[in-house]
């Protein structure tokens, strides 16, 4: 394969650490709102409430991450300057604006104890806005010409909305007693291996192009967040269902892993972008 | 594509790069610089044949590509031959722009003459055009900013935002072609209308052919390619990726559709996921 001097074809991404962080703030609010309400109508109101009380506090570190990742950080109201279905990430902003808003009242309302019906409604919204804010970001890498992350745009909303499940049950296994946890716990575990089984199937069918997700430093946090996501799960299942400590412990574990997780994949595009011959080599074999 | 320009809709123009006549000389790469102010960004000996630009980005808007190759430049004439291809590289201005449609705040847009510009009083610096773009073109500007910072507690002290070939967007507002083609002298740069610029481009090729030249081809002329065609586009000498040039570019926003149905049902999935951890019990 020819190259102009070993030169990528196409520019790295300018994103910093905060934008992986986010994708993992971000899952973990949006699936906390989902997990919150289902524990309402179910009648656990301590995994309710302090599901609640997670996602709100993962929607408001997102936004600061997002903002402080910007290069103009003053101009980040642009982002709501228009609605434009042809770029995830205005379609995301929106998202996120409006699951932050609604998490927040409702979190506000349910500490104060005060406007039931304002409370539930804004519960409503921010668990209806949840489910496409934990996958939203794997759409957002995808539509882009990195050939490890667009090649991958069937599998990666799903993989990020089972890592964002695993994570919501994760923190709550973490913040609510044994005895009122196993849904969290049974999520956390569900999460954790739905991911690891898309994982090797979207690693399986991109064969060269999914090299960058194996090799580098994608591979090796790859390569942690599995024994991480699945050791923790591990101990959730077993010891977690007993014990405080061990709980703690195995959603710590699965957290962790999870932020390997987004980490590895948002390095897996820089991997991918570097070298040309992920670039030129599939087109050149589509357009001979 | 400029019917909401209305009557102020102009013909589509843009560049026909033909590179058999491109003598290196960098004169686009300079007046380029000179007329829209953009930045000196460091002074580097590459080693690569006559290149010390090395690619497009956020401060280089046009930028000379040197290939030196051990065949020959007519049929198979030469034996032993030597032949330095150079080509003068530029923004494609897409007709499927993926830098436009990513772009989440509407700085990027497309102007009355066909061509995508960044408004720079609207960019925010999120940086999505960047990957988006198939061949590399876009990208952030690291350097201090000039202006003084409008927040100071959030404010960053670089420019941090992104700028790309505007096809000098404020000289065709003023009548005049892009500086990098007016200051061309072999016309290897050719400024107008994209359709005449295509027949043109057509004749050009058809010349070359006849000549036995080796590899002449057109690169981005194709409306049917993978981002509808260039609105800056090549004759080019030799396959694209040997100009560092993506063989087959593909805007991304093509595959959007399946790529939100995916999101949907995924979103879906996480709903039904956490329904079914509650089977069992609630507690």
């Amino acid at each position: 394969m020819s190259s102009y001097y070993g030169r990528p074809v196409l520019k790295e991404p300018v994103w910093q650490p905060e934008i992986p962080a986010y994708f993992f703030t971000g899952g973990l609010a949006g699936a906390s709102s989902v997990l919150s309400l289902a524990a309402r109508i179910g009648g656990n109101e301590t995994l309710a409430r302090r599901s609640l009380y997670l996602g709100a506090l993962a929607d408001l570190v997102s936004p600061a991450l997002l903002i402080s990742d910007l290069g103009r950080p003053e101009r980040f109201l642009n982002m709501l300057r228009v609605f434009k279905v042809t770029s995830p990430m205005s379609v995301g902003s929106w998202i996120l604006f409006v699951s932050g808003s609604a998490t927040s009242t409702a979190a506000l309302l349910e500490w104060a104890g005060r406007l039931k019906p304002v409370k539930y409604a804004a519960e409503l919204v921010s668990s209806a806005v949840g489910a496409p804010l934990s996958v939203y970001t794997g759409t957002l890498v995808a539509d882009t010409a990195i050939p490890v992350w667009h090649e991958a745009r069937h599998e990666l909303p799903f993989l990020f909305g089972a890592s964002a499940a695993a994570s919501a049950g994760a923190a709550a296994a973490i913040a609510v007693p044994v005895a009122e946890a196993a849904p969290a716990r049974r999520l956390a575990l569900g999460g954790a291996l739905v991911e690891n089984v898309i994982m090797l199937a979207m690693e399986k069918r991109l064969g060269f192009v999914g090299e960058p997700y194996r090799e580098g430093e994608a591979g090796k946090y790859a390569k942690a967040a599995k024994a991480c996501t699945l050791g923790g799960a591990a101990l959730l299942a077993t010891l977690g269902r007993k014990s405080r400590l061990a709980a703690a412990a195995g959603g710590g574990l699965v957290l962790a892993g999870e932020a390997a997780l987004r980490w590895s994949v948002f390095k897996a595009g820089f991997q991918s972008a570097r070298d040309p011959k992920y670039t030129v080599k599939p087109q050149r074999d589509r357009h001979r | 594509m400029l019917d909401s320009y209305g009557t102020e809709a102009q013909e589509r123009v843009g560049f026909f790069t033909d590179t058999s006549v491109c003598i290196g000389c960098k004169a686009c790469e300079v007046a380029c610089k000179e007329w829209n102010l953009v930045p000196e960004d460091g002074l580097v000996w590459t080693g690569e044949s006559y290149d010390n630009t090395s690619e497009l980005g956020a401060n280089t808007w046009r930028h000379v590509a040197f290939v030196e190759q051990n065949e020959p430049l007519h049929g198979d004439r030469e034996v032993d031959a030597l032949r330095w291809l150079m080509s003068s590289d530029v923004c494609k201005h897409c007709t499927h722009a993926a830098c436009l449609d990513v772009c989440p705040t509407g700085s990027l847009f497309r102007t009355e003459f066909g061509t995508v510009v960044v408004q720079e009083d609207i960019c925010n610096g999120c940086g999505y055009c960047v990957p988006a773009c198939p061949f590399g073109v876009i990208d952030k500007r690291h350097l201090p900013r000039r202006d003084a910072p409008a927040l100071p507690l959030i404010t960053k002290q670089e420019d941090g935002r992104v700028w790309k070939c505007t096809l000098c967007y404020d000289r065709l507002k003023g009548g005049h072609e892009p500086a990098c083609a007016k200051a061309c002298p072999t016309e290897s740069i050719q400024f107008g209308p994209l359709d005449d610029l295509r027949e043109r481009a057509d004749e050009r090729l058809a010349k070359l052919q006849a000549e036995d030249w080796n590899g002449a081809r057109l690169y981005g002329r194709d409306p049917d390619d993978g981002v509808g065609g260039f609105g800056a586009f090549f004759l080019l000498l030799d396959e694209p990726e040997v100009y560092g040039l993506p063989p087959d570019p593909v805007v991304t926003t093509r595959d959007l559709p399946g790529m939100y149905r995916s999101a949907a049902i995924a979103a879906g999935a996480v709903v039904l996921g956490v329904v079914a951890a509650f089977v069992g019990g609630s507690r």
